[in-house]
C-alpha cells in the first residue's frame, strides 16, 4: 500500500477502522510521510538520507475516560486490535476532569499545499540542487556546509460523530551557510517552499556567498542601544516567542507576558506599535496551510494583533468552555504583514545602524516581559549615511520583541522565512528598529 | 528533542514540558512496554540480510541498527492526571560507505529480510547519487569486530515495572505539597525511555545494549495578582542513566545548606516544599545590581555551563566545520590542540570525557558504530590535550581508534559525533562548600540551571539559574532576583581559582542536546563539585512591558 493516499483512501480506510469501535465516542487519525535530505560540509557531502513512516492512532472514550492506542503496522487484523486496545486503555484511565466530547462534521477551507514537483524529488535531483550549490562555492574557494530535506505527507481524521479531514502537503527547505577559508567571514541563506520547483539553490547560495564575503574584517563596535534594521530570517525567531505566547489560560492565570495587574489580560489592549498586524491564514498562498488544528477546528483567517492590539489569544476547548467564548486553536501558520520598502530602501534611509542579517541561540531570560538573548551570527554591518559601511563584530542582546515592537521605525515587504529556532516557516517583513539592546560582544565568526 | 517530534502543551506557562508526536512512534499500554523486543537471534538474521543486501549492491562497509525505543510520560498539573503517553518505536536503519560517500535508509517497522534489503539497497543509491559530488573518500578508523556481545544499564529498578498508579500517585503527592506550600500552579511529569538497540556491522560485530534513563521534574509557580508578577522555581532533579531506583530517597544521597541538593537519590516531595517556598520567596527578593561578582556554582548549575562551553566546542566535528550550518564550528581550533600550551582553564581544571561512568546518561558498552567505550582527558591541569571524535574524523586527531562518541538517537536517524559524559574533576584539597563561601567578599552562589545561550563558536556565553544567594564578606545574606552571568568560554575557565573536593561531586544533564540536520537530541550527564569562579561580569535582567 502506498505510504501517500488519496483523499477516497483515507477516508475508506478510517471508516473501516471507525468501524470496530465499540466506544460512547471514538476519533481516529492516521499520518503518511516520506522525506529525505542530503547535507554537506566542507564542500563536501555528509550525511545524507531517507525515511519512511506512518501512523493510525485511535482515541476512544467512555465517559470522561480516554484512552489512545497507535500503530505504524497497517492490516485488517491490526486495525481491530487497536481499536480494541484503545477501548481497554480508556477503561483503565483515570477520569479527567477537563474531557472534551469530540466535535461533528466541519466545513473547512480548501487550501493547497501540495505540489507535485516537491512529490517527485528524488535522491538525484536532491543531489543535484545541491550541486549548483556547491559549484558556487567552490568555484570561488569558499567553504559551504548545508542541508536540503525535502518532504511529503499527508494528515486525516475522522470520528463517531461524522468529522472528516484530510490534507495533504509537500514541503522543501534549504539552508546554507559560506564561510571563507580563514574562517574570518561567514553568510547565511534559508529558503522554505511547498513547492520545489520555486527553489533556486544557486540564487539562495549567491546571497550566502555575498555575506561571506562581505563579513570579512568586521570591527568591533561598543556595545548598547543602536537602531537595527533585522532581516526576516533575523526578525523571525523574536516575534515566534511572541507567538508561542498568545495562550489564553497562561494569560487567566497571571503567568505569561499577556497578564495584567489586578488578575486580567491584555486581552484588547494596545501592546506594540499600531503598525503591527499579525494574523494567521491557510489560504495564504505563499504559506499554505493545513485547514484544520490537531482536534478537528476549522482554521480561518485569525486576526492576533491589529492595530498593535491583543484582538485574539488561543483557547482550547476546555479553556474556552469555562470562560464561556469560542475556542480559538493554535494556528497553522503566522503572517506579519509590512509595507513596501525594500531592504535596500530601509538601508538608504538609515543615518546610524546595525543590519542583523540572522540571530542565534535564542533564548527566555523573563518570561514576565519576554526579554530574550541570544547573539548575531553570519552577516552582522554597519550602517552610516544610507550605505552600508563596514562589518562589524558579534554582539549579544538582551531585548524583548514587545519592547522591540514599540520601538518600530518601519517595515519591509514580507517574505517567506524559516526560522533558524523551531524550522516554522513564517511570512515576516524586514524592520527597522530603535533602541535595540546589545549587552556584550563576540569573537565569534 | 528532535523540535518537530515535540509539541509544547498549550497553557503550562514558563518551563511548559513537552509531550511527543507522531515521530515518536506509537502509543501503546503500559504492558506493551514489557513485552520483550525481537529475540537477538531474529535481528542477528535481519541484520545480516541487510548487510549482505549492502555488499552485494556495492558498499565497502555497511553497518545496521535495529532499534526498539520505548518512553513513558506521565504529566499532571496540580489534581489532575493530564496524560499518560506510552510510546514505542521500532525500526531499521542502514547505513553504508559505497563510491567513497556516506548513505543513510531508515524503514519502519522492518521485520523481514526483503524489508532490510530494500533499506540497504535505497541507502547504497543515495551514498551513489551523493558521490557525484564528493571529492574526498570517506576515511573509516579501523574497528575489529566483537563477535556476539552485549551490554546492559546497571539499573535496580526497572521504571517501566513500576506501575503508573504509584508513578501518579507520586507526582499528585508532589504537586499537593507545592499547593499547600504557597504554589499557584504547579506542573509536573516522569518521563521515562528504554533504548534496545541492536548494532551490527561488516567489521563482524553483533552487540545488543539495553539503555535506560529517567527524568522527574516539576515547575512550580507563584503569582502576586496585585502586582501582577510571577515567579518560577523548576525542581533540582538531574536526569539519570538510572531506574526508577533514582526515586528512592537516601540521607546519603543529600546534600544538605541553603536548600537540599540530590545526588543518587531525589526526594521529589521534599524538593517540591521548598520550591513552593523559594517561587514565594522570590516574588519579594532583592534585584541583583550589575557588576562583578565571584560566583559559587552549585553542580545543579554547573553542568550547563560545562556542556556549553566544554561539551560542545570539543566536539571535533564542529571543529572541522560538519556543524557550520546549525550548531556553528569551535574557538577550540586544531592550532590550539597541536600547541600543547592552549590554556583553557586554570589549573584547577580538569575536565574528563567518559562514555563508562555509572549512572550517567551517556554510558554505554559500544557507540553507534561499534567502538568499545572508553574514558579521557580533554583538558589536563587547565590546558586543551584532546577532543572528542568518530571513525570517520579520528584520523586528524592522528589517533588509530575512534574514541566511540557516535550516536543516533533513533532507528530513523543517522549515527553522528554526539558529545560523551564530559566532567570537572573534583578538586584534589579538601574543601567544603560552606569553607569556599567564607573567603567570598562579593559574590552570588548559583542553584539550577536556568536560561542558556552561546554563541556559534563559543565563545561568549549568558546564564541563568533556579536560586541566586547575595554572599558579602562570607556570609549568604538573601535571596536576590533578575540574575545572569556572560563571560567569555576561556576568560571563564581561567577564573576556576577553586574547586571542592568529590564529597561534593554530583551529576546534572541534558536530557535532550539537540545538534545535526535533521536535528537530533541526545542525553549527556556532566559531574562536578561546586566550584569558584572569580569576578564574572553579572547583568540585571529586569525590564518593563
Amino acid at each position: 500500500m502506498a505510504i501517500i493516499l488519496s483523499e477516497a483512501e483515507a477516508k475508506a480506510l478510517l471508516q473501516k477502522v471507525l468501524a470496530y469501535s465499540k466506544a460512547d465516542e471514538c476519533e481516529i487519525t492516521l499520518q503518511g510521510e516520506q522525506r529525505g535530505n542530503i547535507r554537506y560540509a566542507r564542500n563536501e557531502v555528509s550525511t545524507s538520507g531517507s525515511l519512511v513512516n506512518q501512523n493510525l492512532a485511535v482515541k476512544s472514550s467512555f465517559g470522561k475516560k480516554t484512552g489512545i492506542a497507535t500503530i505504524d503496522e497497517f492490516s485488517d487484523e491490526s486495525f481491530e486490535k487497536v481499536v480494541r486496545r484503545s477501548e481497554e486503555l480508556a477503561k483503565l484511565a483515570p477520569e479527567n476532569p477537563e474531557f472534551m466530547s469530540i466535535i461533528g462534521p466541519q466545513k473547512y477551507l480548501s487550501s493547497k499545499g501540495y505540489f507535485e514537483s516537491t512529490a517527485a524529488v528524488n535522491p538525484d535531483s536532491r543531489a543535484a540542487a545541491v550541486g549548483k550549490s556547491l559549484e558556487l562555492s567552490r568555484a570561488q574557494n569558499l567553504t559551504a556546509a548545508g542541508f536540503l530535506e525535502n518532504e511529503t505527507g499527508f494528515s486525516a481524521m475522522m470520528n463517531s460523530k461524522g468529522l472528516f479531514a484530510y490534507y495533504p502537503s509537500t514541503s522543501v527547505n534549504f539552508s546554507l551557510t559560506v564561510r571563507t577559508p580563514d574562517g574570518t567571514g561567514s553568510g547565511y541563506v534559508a529558503r522554505g517552499y511547498s513547492d520545489f520547483s520555486k527553489l533556486d539553490t544557486a540564487a539562495a547560495t549567491r546571497i550566502a556567498i555575498a555575506k561571506s564575503k562581505g563579513s570579512v574584517g568586521a570591527k568591533a563596535l561598543e556595545p548598547g542601544k543602536y537602531t537595527v534594521i533585522l532581516e526576516p530570517t533575523a526578525a523571525a525567531v523574536l516575534l515566534e516567542n511572541i507567538f508561542f505566547r498568545m495562550d489564553a489560560r497562561s494569560a487567566d492565570e497571571g503567568r505569561s507576558f499577556l497578564s495584567k495587574q489586578g488578575g486580567t489580560t491584555k486581552l484588547g489592549e494596545k501592546i506594540v506599535d499600531e503598525r503591527v498586524n499579525i494574523y494567521s491564514d491557510p489560504l495564504n498562498p505563499d504559506l499554505p496551510a493545513s485547514p484544520y488544528s490537531g482536534d478537528g477546528m476549522p482554521q480561518k483567517r485569525m486576526n492576533w494583533i491589529e492595530k498593535g492590539v491583543v484582538k485574539n489569544m488561543y483557547y482550547n476547548r476546555y479553556w474556552a468552555q469555562k470562560k464561556g467564548v469560542e475556542p480559538v486553536p493554535f494556528p497553522n501558520n503566522m503572517i506579519m504583514e509590512g509595507g513596501t520598502a525594500s531592504l535596500e530602501d530601509m538601508i538608504k534611509s538609515t543615518k546610524q545602524g546595525i543590519l542583523v542579517t540572522k540571530l542565534w541561540y535564542i533564548r527566555t531570560v523573563d518570561p514576565q516581559t519576554l526579554l530574550l538573548t541570544g547573539l548575531t551570527r553570519d552577516g552582522t554591518f554597519y550602517i552610516e549615511n544610507g550605505k552600508i559601511k563596514h562589518p562589524v563584530k558579534n554582539f549579544r542582546f538582551n531585548e524583548s520583541p514587545v519592547i522591540m515592537l514599540n520601538n518600530l521605525e518601519t517595515l519591509g515587504k514580507p517574505e517567506r522565512v524559516v526560522s533558524t529556532e523551531s524550522e516554522r516557516n513564517y511570512m515576516i517583513p524586514p524592520m527597522k528598529i530603535r533602541e535595540f539592546t546589545f549587552s556584550s560582544l563576540s569573537d565569534a565568526v | 528533542m528532535k523540535r518537530r517530534d515535540f509539541i509544547q502543551l498549550a497553557g503550562l506557562g514558563t518551563g511548559a514540558f513537552m509531550l511527543p508526536g507522531l515521530a515518536m512512534g506509537r502509543t501503546v499500554s503500559p504492558e506493551a512496554l514489557m513485552e520483550p523486543g525481537l529475540d537477538v537471534s531474529v535481528k542477528k538474521r535481519l541484520a545480516d540480510a541487510a548487510l549482505n543486501a549492502a555488499k552485494s549492491q556495492g558498499a565497502t562497509y555497511a553497518d545496521v541498527r535495529i532499534g526498539r525505543y520505548l518512553n513513558q510520560f506521565v504529566v499532571t498539573r496540580e489534581d489532575k492526571v493530564q496524560n499518560i503517553v506510552n510510546t514505542e518505536s521500532y525500526g531499521v536503519g542502514v547505513r553504508v560507505i559505497a563510491n567513497g560517500c556516506w548513505g543513510f535508509a531508515a524503514v519502519a517497522d522492518a521485520k523481514n529480510e526483503a524489508q532490510m534489503a530494500k533499506a540497504a539497497a535505497d541507502a547504497v543509491a543515495i551514498a551513489k547519487a551523493n558521490s557525484k559530488l564528493m571529492k574526498e573518500p570517506v576515511q573509516l578508523a579501523p574497528q575489529k569486530g566483537f563477535g556476539e556481545v552485549s551490554w546492559k544499564a546497571p539499573i535496580k529498578i526497572n521504571a517501566f515495572e513500576v506501575p503508573i498508579k504509584e508513578k501518579v500517585d507520586l507526582l499528585l503527592s508532589v504537586n499537593a505539597a507545592a499547593m499547600q506550600n504557597g504554589a499557584n500552579f504547579v506542573n509536573s511529569i516522569m518521563f521515562q525511555v528504554n533504548e534496545q538497540k541492536y548494532f551490527a556491522s561488516t567489521d563482524g560485530s553483533y552487540i545488543d545494549q539495553d539503555i535506560h534513563r529517567i527524568f522527574p521534574q516539576f515547575n512550580v509557580t507563584a503569582i502576586d495578582p496585585k502586582s501582577g508578577t510571577f515567579k518560577t522555581r523548576n525542581a533540582l532533579s538531574s536526569p539519570m542513566g538510572m531506574g526508577y531506583d533514582y526515586l528512592q530517597t537516601n540521607p546519603a544521597d543529600k546534600v544538605t545548606g541553603i536548600t537540599t541538593r540530590y545526588n543518587k537519590g531525589y526526594d521529589m516531595l521534599e524538593d517540591a516544599i521548598s520550591a513552593a517556598k523559594q517561587a514565594k520567596e522570590k516574588l519579594t527578593a532583592k534585584s541583583v545590581e550589575a557588576g562583578k561578582y565571584d560566583l559559587i556554582l552549585d553542580p545543579s548549575h554547573l553542568w550547563l555551563t560545562i556542556h556549553e562551553s566544554v561539551g560542545h566546542p570539543l566536539e571535533l566535528d564542529r571543529v572541522l566545520g560538519y556543524e557550520a550550518n546549525y550548531a556553528g564550528t569551535s574557538f577550540a581550533t586544531l592550532d590550539k590542540w597541536q600547541s600543547k600550551n592552549f590554556q583553557y582553564g586554570s589549573k584547577e581544571v580538569n575536565l574528563i570525557a567518559d562514555k563508562q561512568q555509572v549512572g550517567s546518561l551517556g554510558a554505554v558498552g559500544w557507540d553507534d558504530e561499534g567502538v568499545n567505550t572508553k574514558k579521557w582527558d580533554l583538558v589536563k591541569d587547565g590546558v586543551l590535550v584532546n577532543y572528542q571524535a568518530t571513525r570517520d574524523q579520528v584520523h586528524i586527531l592522528g589517533e588509530k581508534e575512534s574514541q566511540g562518541c557516535c550516536y543516533a538517537d533513533s532507528w530513523s536517524s543517522v549515527q553522528f559525533q554526539r558529545m560523551p559524559n564530559v566532567s570537572l574533576a573534583a578538586g584534589k584539597t579538601p574543601l567544603s562548600v560552606d569553607d569556599m563561601i567564607k573567603d567570598v567578599k562579593k559574590g552570588i552562589y548559583i542553584i539550577g540551571d536556568g536560561s542558556f545561550s552561546i554563541d556559534q563558536q563559543r565563545y561568549n556565553f549568558q546564564f541563568g539559574g533556579q536560586l541566586f544567594y547575595e554572599i558579602k564578606d562570607g556570609k549568604i545574606v538573601g535571596m536576590l532576583n533578575d540574575v545572569a552571568y556572560q563571560s567569555n568560554t576561556q576568560e571563564f575557565w581561567n577564573s576556576c581559582s577553586k574547586v571542592c573536593d568529590e564529597r561534593d561531586y554530583r551529576l546534572g544533564g541534558s536530557f535532550s542536546d539537540g545538534k545535526g540536520q535533521p536535528s537530533q537530541s541526545s542525553a549527556v550527564s556532566h559531574g562536578s563539585s561546586t566550584a569558584r569562579f572569580d569576578g564574572v561580569n553579572v547583568i540585571n535582567t529586569a525590564r518593563k512591558i
